[in-house]
């Protein structure tokens, strides 16, 4: 047991922050510190040059374009990249489908497929929930019916991320209605500019537009984008969903979060002194640290599990559970420091909209990303369903 | 002790209620919202003339219906269960409570024109740099022949873009917080130098930041009464905008009660999940005691300062606690959808989350119950 970086690591975290400082896309650096809307273009930027450094998906084994890191240097990484406040690279193909694509697919599927995920030639979409099938995912309905050397899709997908961009969609359809619900499932990989697929936006609270309706209709996919056995898609999805929870704790994201709200309150004045100075306010900053704390030396304790060659495991839930509160916390701090400013509404710069946010800079978003960032402890498999796996698969009730 | 409500009470929110019923359903309040000045002034006029009840809380002598807070808290109930985007707060709780206290001429002036619907009034009193404290404030109001000049910048100034008439504090001598020197001024809204950003706000009512860039304004715009009627006003709106959470608060109870009867997930309507009856059981608490906190402080406004301070500070943190908890919980249990702008309930949740800061956040208000009440 050792606390303390190696020379090697340090060297290593030397080199990373090196190269965050020369390569990080300057343009999107100056979107995100105005609190501007993020496009396609903005959150490729970044993941390009991610790619053409080889860097781009640390967690994949080294055969199909991993780093080879060892667990201590995965979290230098993800230290690194938080603390220079870097953007979260879009989940979907790096840590959803890449994984399930190189567990589980055909040689084809993988030589097709995982060089352009890590190009970010093919931009990926999730479609698992439905209107009807939330918590309980595998009473899905959106069924795929085999004809020939296709599969016929129809029903309706919702809470699609991003997939207003996406080239690609991964899709749990229901390919035996007489099954069993678990049973009766497959992984389909579906071309989004197929015939019959329509995405329509859902707004949120805070004005975004990141998640989708997605309506198939007659939507006909080759049976080689399958992955994985007919009828066995839920082992996938289960698979896929394990690996989502562990991303999820975000760990050093909410550690530069932190940060920023410390910023916050040194910048907002309490009367003569400064807020960070006010006893409450500051007692609540020191409380969020040590929820913070605990969870990333429960994080490393699972990736050490991890490393010693254990997947993530059903206490994976801990993480999301912990994680997803904490982000809330974040943003409820933010948003009670800014004071009166959390009031105005502030969209983002429109095209040749030079007028300036109301209030200080910091302020301007607080309000909607606290309404947004409700959403932690639902996704994912919301927090009541992870506590259910943990009663069931941890403690065996 | 009688908790219970008078006939004309009954009637006042009955009358309301019903109004609203059939004016200010979701949908059309999202229309309102679309349009240029974000909200539908015909309203505001039916509650006027049609309904005739601004004069709610105002003398007889005025026009009046002979109420006062409790009328006040009725009226904010009813409005806070449709999310309403009206200005009585401002104009009719703040502005008809300032006027309440102000010279005989003013109010004899201005009481009738709210009543009417003629008269909207926001008030500006918050600064960019003074958070909640009523004191913590920089905008000068100098003595200048038989009036003043006025210099200052406002922040967030609730319904300015619709305003008449905005009720101003400002500093005519002392330093930055000092209780002595700051003044109450009701001015007319459009005099030259008055400079607005507006903007719509999440909650989703209009506001301004107001700069006064030496605006001259008459001597008889003064509201004698210093810091202590500000604080009196500021009471006052805290209690009302807890009658406000109060309204919100049910409906974000009742909202989620029906979606937990009719969402079906593993076969079963997930009100039947024990978890779940559980959290429903908590947010009812929560929505109670709202109500309770809500009357308690507004039946305790007219107490010595100090006791009246101490009563609202209490109320005001409990509501605060309260309201956040029965918001996130409502989102919560609804899950995605309840994260849309296609449900009302985010809307209430919203608005709920606003009402938590406004006026001072529940550590704010617990620090003034503790330095009232709590001396080693």
């Amino acid at each position: 047991m050792d606390l303390e970086f190696s020379p090697e690591d340090l060297a290593f975290r030397d080199e990373v922050r090196a190269f965050i400082a020369e390569n990080y896309p300057a343009e999107l650096r100056g979107k995100q510190d105005e609190g501007d809307e993020l496009s396609k273009e903005d959150f490729l930027s970044w993941h390009k040059v991610l790619a053409k450094k080889g860097w781009v998906a640390p967690a994949w084994p080294v055969e199909y374009g991993g780093t080879g890191w060892t667990a201590t240097q995965r979290y230098i990484w993800s230290e690194e990249t938080a603390r220079a406040d870097c953007i979260r690279l879009m989940p979907f193909g790096l840590s959803m489908v890449g994984p399930v694509i190189y567990t589980f697919g055909t040689p084809e599927q993988k030589a097709r497929f995982l060089p352009r995920i890590l190009s970010g030639e093919d931009w990926w979409c999730q479609g698992y929930s439905e209107p009807g099938s939330g918590s309980d995912l595998a009473s899905l309905r959106t069924k795929a019916v085999r004809d020939g050397d296709h599969y016929v899709v129809n029903g309706q997908k919702t809470w699609t991320t991003m997939a207003q961009h996406a080239d690609w969609g991964f899709f749990l359809v229901r390919t035996d209605p007489d099954a069993k619900q678990q049973e009766g499932i497959s992984f389909l990989l579906v071309d989004m500019k197929t015939p019959g697929i329509e995405v329509r936006p859902i707004i949120t609270l805070g004005g975004e537009h990141e998640v989708n309706e997605v309506w198939l209709e007659d939507v006909r996919v080759p049976v080689e984008n399958r992955v994985y056995e007919e009828n066995k898609g839920w082992t996938c999805a289960k698979f896929l969903l394990a690996h989502e929870r562990t991303g999820i704790a975000g760990v050093a994201a909410s550690k530069r979060g932190i940060e920023k709200v410390k910023t916050i309150a040194r910048a907002e004045m309490d009367g003569d002194k400064p807020l960070i100075a006010n006893a409450f306010f500051k007692r609540k900053i020191a409380e969020l640290e040590m929820d913070l704390t605990a969870l990333e030396f429960t994080e490393l304790r699972s990736l050490a599990g991890e490393s010693a060659g254990k997947g993530p495991g059903p206490e994976s839930s801990l993480l999301k559970i912990k994680g997803s509160e904490i982000q809330q916390r974040l943003t409820e701090l933010t948003l009670e420091a800014v004071g009166h400013y959390g009031a105005p509404y502030f969209r983002g710069f429109g095209e040749g909209d030079n007028e300036h946010p109301i209030g200080p800079d910091y302020a301007h978003r607080a309000a909607p990303t606290y309404f947004n960032t409700r959403k932690t402890t639902i996704y994912g498999g919301s927090n009541e369903i992870q506590r259910n796996i943990i009663a069931k698969m941890v403690l065996g009730l | 002790m009688d908790f219970s409500y008078t006939e004309t009470q009954g009637m006042l929110r009955d009358t309301l209620a019903r109004f609203l019923a059939d004016t200010y359903d979701f949908e059309t309040r999202k229309k309102m919202l679309l349009r240029p000045e974000g909200r539908d002034p015909g309203i505001w006029q039916a509650l006027a003339t049609e309904l005739s009840i601004l004069g709610a809380p105002f003398a007889e002598e005025h026009g009046g219906l002979g109420g006062g807070a409790l009328e006040n808290m009725i009226m904010m109930e009813e409005l806070g269960k449709v999310i309403a985007v009206e200005p009585y707060l401002q104009t009719v709780v703040i502005g008809g409570g300032a006027m309440k206290r102000a010279p005989a001429a003013m109010a004899d002036a201005v009481i009738p024109e709210i009543i009417a619907g003629n008269a909207v009034i926001a008030w500006a009193y918050a600064e960019p740099q003074g958070r909640y404290d009523l004191a913590n404030i920089r905008t000068t109001a100098k003595a200048d022949g038989a009036g003043f000049v006025l210099s200052g910048h406002k922040a967030v100034v609730y319904a300015a873009p619709w305003a008449t008439h905005l009720l101003v504090t400002a500093r005519t001598g002392g330093s930055q917080r000092e209780r002595e020197g700051v003044e109450l001024f009701l001015i007319d809204a459009s005099l030259p130098g008055i400079v607005r950003r507006d903007y719509p706000c999440v909650d989703g009512f209009q506001a301004s930041e107001v700069y006064f860039e030496n605006v001259a304004i008459p001597g008889d715009a003064h509201i004698p009464g210093g810091i202590d009627l500000i604080e009196l006003l500021a009471d006052e709106a805290t209690m009302a905008i807890c009658g406000e959470a109060c309204g919100v608060s049910r409906k974000l109870h009742e909202g989620t009660l029906d979606y937990i009867k009719q969402r079906k997930q593993f076969g079963q309507p997930i009100g039947k999940f024990q978890v779940l009856q559980h959290r429903m059981a908590d947010i009812f608490i929560e929505v109670e005691q709202i109500a309770s906190m809500a009357l308690m402080g507004t039946l305790k406004l007219d107490l010595p300062s100090d006791e009246r301070k101490a009563a609202v500070s209490l109320a005001k943190a409990k509501v605060a606690r309260s309201i956040n908890f029965v918001g996130q919980n409502a989102i919560q249990t609804h899950g995605g959808i309840g994260i849309t702008v296609e449900l009302a309930i985010g809307h209430y949740f919203k608005r709920g989350t606003m009402i938590e800061n406004q006026f001072g956040s529940a550590d704010f208000h617990l620090g003034r119950f503790e330095d009232l009440t709590l001396a080693a």
